[in-house]
């Protein structure tokens, strides 16, 4: 078993005692359901950590939640259930507060060519989160000048007057980028911040990202789709499946010895792929207003569908028993009936 | 017959102040039952030549150069016979299948159009012809009374590829044919048009900016850069070792999980492509290119040939064949 994984990113940047900047515990959020159908259990369960100076790749397909999850730790939407900690203090959901640590905790929007606005010069971009959290103030310039530089954008004076059309999707995403940096958060949040741009523009965004954390202690909870970008510049992987996150590890074990099924099969399918013979999951990812009972992926899993759980013994637990929330830090690292007789 | 031959394409759209050339002298074949993949960035002009080569780019572009389907010429085809063409002799699976089916029509329906269009089976029997379409690609009978919106976005692009298949063309190009799907959904994608196009002598050219998804789905590969095809050859070859700078930063920005090189190394390229009604002089790639020399300012390379078949548009490739 695996109990060292928590702080290998942490240690990176020096720090090994201190409570995770960000984390999300036993956090759901419910919503109604469209059409009156029940409610959808978008977040279901799950505990989640970001060290100091960490980047956690936070990776599921279309609707497995993850978005969701990430606005709960922006204090964006309320849990129902559960808590988010910033530095080891339950999130604050008064006003002020929540403008306070809105402060410290930014978000990076994908699609910049939706999240910027078209009228607006990128001087007025960038300045427009320092105005709103600390209204006008003297050094204004200096500072929209600094965040478009750190953001790779240079000369910044260059800049300011160019309007979004004027860009390349690469430097509108570096506006975008400039626009959270202003304000000098500890964390970012980045919601597929390269999903939308070129393959040859997507890697000098992530390598922007990667510089940021070593120049700035920058941590970053990344949000995606694509497991190549957790490779690239992840510490730590999660894997969320309908609500859960069904694994979690350092990258290095998760990609190179995943455990759980549904991870093994993500991987399996990539285009040039190593892991054998790929592994295509028949139908969609089920609804989270009807999630099944038991294991929420028995439904679609390979390790089930052929028998191998039944010849284990393990079948009908996996059919009824929930295999429960994984630990944010130490211990289990699937949630998995079958990957815990061989973990 | 070569199913498919583009003989010096050329593309330009008439902007303020002059022309834009989208396309700048393309050729390539493609013989029935192969696939070949056309890889690029945006603005590369990927998509132009798929539009140009069913002739469904817009009024202001000007096209030159010859396309031959099945032998016969669709520049200069009339508007009769290239509607013929279109759907029976080849058609065209587009990205986004959200845009591109209609919302307020069931999609049945919509299966059916071309089929009636081309009297490609009597009226009576073209709900069981579109039920069995509907089957080949995965999809239950009952889905041809569903809506669009009514469908996830790897049933629609379902119904985009059981369109596609309705009049049995001889020729499939598919634009971007899984991108915005989920890796999952993108497998049974590919998976569902490896078995459809492979077994039936379908020749099929597949667009992506996804050069992974090439390399794994298609038998030949070729790279564009600035409206023109920069290198070409094996897919895997042309993968695993590309002979033009362009190819290789393409490639090396595609991080294979497991690889060392890529860990916490994302690799992309500097600078953006250039503005197509301002092409640098010399090779187009030169500003951007890691290895240029001087004498790239100087030459505007054209496919040179290289060993294995294969071919790049890099002076420095010529420079190590034997004379």
């Amino acid at each position: 078993m695996t109990v060292r994984l928590q702080n290998e990113g942490a240690e990176a940047a020096g720090e090994t005692a201190a409570p995770p900047v960000l984390a999300a515990a036993g956090l759901r959020v419910a919503f109604p359901g469209r059409g009156g159908r029940g409610t959808a259990r978008a977040v279901d369960g799950v505990d989640l950590e970001v060290g100091a100076g960490e980047i956690v790749a936070l990776v599921g397909e279309s609707g497995c939640g993850k978005s969701t999850l990430a606005r709960a730790l922006l204090g964006l939407v309320r849990p129902t259930e559960g808590r988010v900690l910033f530095s080891g203090e339950p999130l604050d959901y008064r006003s002020r507060a929540l403008k306070r640590y809105r402060h410290r905790v930014q978000l990076v929007q994908q699609d910049p060519s939706g999240s910027l606005n078209p009228r607006h010069t990128v001087y007025e971009a960038v300045a427009e989160g320092l105005r709103i959290h600390e209204g006008a103030t003297a050094e204004e310039e200096r500072r929209v000048a600094d965040a478009l530089s750190r953001a790779g954008l240079r000369p910044p004076e260059r800049f300011f007057t160019r309007y979004p059309h004027e860009l390349s999707g690469g430097q509108r995403q570096r506006v975008v980028i400039a626009g959270a940096l202003i304000l000098d958060p500890e964390v970012i949040v980045a919601d597929e911040p390269v999903a939308s741009l070129d393959a040859s523009v997507r890697g000098e965004i992530l390598r922007l990202i990667l510089d940021l954390r070593a120049e700035l202690g920058l941590s970053a909870l990344v949000v995606t789709h694509d497991l190549g970008l957790a490779w690239n510049i992840a510490d730590r992987v999660a894997v969320m499946y309908l609500g859960r996150v069904v694994e979690v590890g350092t990258v290095e074990e998760v990609l190179s010895e995943p455990r759980h099924p549904y991870t093994r099969a993500l991987l399996s399918v990539l285009p040039e792929s190593d892991a054998g013979e790929p592994v295509v999951l028949a139908g969609e990812p089920p609804d989270p207003t009807r999630i099944p009972s038991g294991c929420r992926f028995h439904a679609r899993c390979p390790v089930l569908a052929s028998g191998e759980a039944e010849r284990e013994g393990i079948a009908d637990r996996c059919r009824t028993e929930d295999p429960g929330i994984l630990p944010a830090s130490g211990g289990d690292r699937a949630a998995c009936h079958h990957a815990r007789l061989h973990g | 017959m070569t199913l498919l031959e583009v003989e010096d394409l050329t593309v330009s759209y008439r902007i303020a102040g002059g022309e834009a050339p989208a396309v700048r002298g393309v050729s390539f074949s493609l013989e029935p039952g192969s696939k070949l993949g056309v890889a690029g960035e945006s603005g590369c002009g990927k998509s132009t030549v798929a539009l140009a080569l069913l002739r469904l780019l817009p009024k202001t572009a000007r096209i030159g150069g010859t396309i031959r389907v099945d032998g016969e010429d669709v520049l200069g085809m009339r508007w009769g016979r290239l509607r013929a063409v279109r759907w029976a002799g080849a058609s065209i699976v587009f990205q986004g299948a959200m845009h591109s089916l209609n919302a307020v029509r069931r999609v049945g329906d919509q299966i059916a159009e071309p089929i009636l269009l081309h009297g490609t089976a009597p009226r009576a029997e073209v709900p069981e012809r579109v039920g069995s379409l509907l089957e080949r690609v995965g999809l239950p009978r009952w889905r041809a009374r569903s809506y669009p919106h009514e469908l996830s976005g790897g049933q629609r692009q379902r119904v985009m590829i059981a369109m596609a298949l309705a009049c049995e063309p001889k020729l499939i190009v598919a634009d971007e044919p899984t991108t915005a799907l989920d890796v999952m959904i993108q497998a049974q994608i590919l998976r569902l048009i490896d078995d459809l196009v492979g077994g039936q002598g379908i020749g099929m050219l597949m667009i992506s900016h996804d050069l992974a998804v090439l390399a794994d789905t298609c038998d030949r590969l070729a790279v564009m850069y600035a409206g023109r095809i920069v290198e070409e050859g094996p897919a895997a070859a042309v993968v695993a070792d590309a002979r033009h700078p362009y190819g290789a930063a393409l490639s090396a920005a595609f991080p294979r999980i497991g690889d060392p090189a890529s860990r916490r190394a994302p690799r992309g390229l500097p600078g953006d492509p250039p503005d197509p009604a301002d092409l640098p002089v010399g090779c187009s790639f030169r500003p951007r290119c890691p290895v240029a020399e001087e004498r790239c300012a100087e030459v505007d390379p054209v496919l040179y040939p290289v060993p294995g078949g294969r071919s790049a548009a890099c002076i420095k490739v010529r420079a190590e064949e034997p004379a």
